[in-house]
């Protein structure tokens, strides 16, 4: 026996609970559907500084405000579950969880969001939290005259390897292309800074050690050269990966598996829309996933109206 | 203080008692942090469904979280938070950094199973 709502919005990151937001205050029975914890990228920002309203606020904390304004309008929301089917092609929308529940709408919001992307080498598994870290704010001091190598070339990366010689020795930050990605103040603030080296064209190939990360292979891409350089960890700032894999194929994407949208959010199937970090689009960023969700709800509620 | 609905261990003490009076235990102990939210969330999530289980946290900067941060289990982590599992008061299970979902499920079911 399926629950049916009005609404379904699968992912409950900014964009997954803005859209319950109006979803629910507009009176639609709405549901939120999320594969992992509340809040999405939201919750790994120690410090929202630009949301604009409000001068700070960690991302835990705004995103537990956007789960208790959402589920005071009335919206359920259900998360850590599994999806393992989706039916978005008829009128009546169908998905069903790992533990058989099924549950019904007419229209739904694709708001995945994304995840961090891994190096996808060998070793990367192994030492993860033995040497192997995606946040310099967490594990930065585990590491205190040690010397680090991070990989990246965004914002990110420069401005955490920056962050991190407050406790390292040494930070090698290796980057795939010949120049950065990153804005250039961040770029000059991380050549101006002693501690930094930099290994550009080159990406790391593997990670080894016994008990921790000891040594990295690094491959020099014009050449093909591969040396091993010693390190006592690695910090990996890569950008993010849309978590798109469960409905490919069922909504149109481009090659990177980012939803195709239109500006009113609708994707490829009618009834089904998308928002957040797993949609094309330049910039992602809390407020832009908020402003996502919004029109995602008001174009979904129009299309149920009609 | 962490901020989250679980049963928050102060000391060393706490956390003895704690053993003493659950024969399955798990502790996570961290920061109010990215890596550290994630497993706070799911053990929050599963509090009910695990009731033979006792779910707590420990600040990690707390003196008292030595117990934990030192302990042997511990020996090169570099990651947080690190989280503990206990049977009848001995460390059956010890992980460093983030977990997600199934990570910490499947260390329930095969340490915990009822």
């Amino acid at each position: 026996m399926a629950d049916v709502y009005d609404m379904m919005i699968v992912g409950a990151g900014a964009a997954g609970l803005t859209a319950g937001i109006y979803s629910s205050r507009a009176k639609l029975k709405t549901l939120i559907l999320n594969e992992g914890a509340v809040g999405g990228q939201m919750v790994l920002t120690h410090e929202i500084a630009n949301y604009p309203g409000v001068e700070s606020i960690s991302g835990y904390a705004l995103a537990n405000i956007m789960k208790k304004q959402a589920r005071d309008f009335g919206c359920a929301i259900k998360s850590n579950i599994r999806i393992v089917r989706y039916a978005l092609n008829d009128a009546v929308k169908e998905v069903e969880l790992e533990d058989g529940r099924v549950f019904r709408s007419r229209a739904v919001i694709l708001a995945p969001g994304g995840r961090p992307r891994p190096l996808g080498i060998s070793g990367e598994e192994k030492f993860k939290g033995k040497g192997i870290s995606y946040c310099a704010t967490c594990d930065g001091d585990f590491f205190t005259g040690k010397e680090l190598v991070v990989v990246g070339g965004g914002n990110s990366a420069l401005e955490e390897a920056v962050s991190l010689t407050k406790y390292a020795t040494k930070v090698t930050i290796v980057h795939q292309f010949d120049h950065f990605q990153a804005f250039e103040h961040a770029v000059r603030e991380a050549r101006e800074n002693p501690k930094i080296s930099f290994i550009m064209e080159s990406e790391l190939r593997e990670i080894k050690g016994a008990d921790n990360v000891e040594r990295v292979v690094i491959e020099h891409l014009p050449t093909g050269d591969r040396t091993e350089m010693a390190t006592d960890g690695v910090f990996v700032f890569i950008g993010y990966l849309p978590n798109t894999e469960s409905v490919k194929g069922l909504v149109a994407m481009n090659d990177r598996g980012e939803i195709v949208v239109d500006g009113a959010m609708r994707t490829s199937v009618p009834g089904i829309f998308a928002a957040g970090d797993g949609i094309v689009k330049r910039y992602r960023q809390v407020t832009t996933a908020v402003a996502d969700g919004t029109i995602a709800a008001l174009s979904a509620a129009e299309f149920l109206r009609n | 203080m962490l901020q989250t609905n679980l049963h928050e261990v102060e000391s060393a003490a706490g956390l003895q008692k704690l053993l003493e009076e659950n024969e399955n235990v798990m502790v996570c102990c961290g920061r109010m942090g990215p890596m550290c939210i994630p497993v706070y969330e799911v053990m929050e999530e599963i509090e009910e469904e695990y009731s033979q289980v006792k779910f707590a946290v420990m600040a990690f900067d707390h003196p008292e979280a030595g117990v934990i941060r030192n302990a042997p289990e511990c020996r090169g982590f570099m990651g947080l938070p690190f989280t503990m599992y206990y049977k009848n008061g001995k460390v059956v299970k010890a992980t460093s950094s983030i977990q997600n979902h199934k990570q910490v499920t499947t260390i329930l079911n095969e340490q915990f199973a009822s």
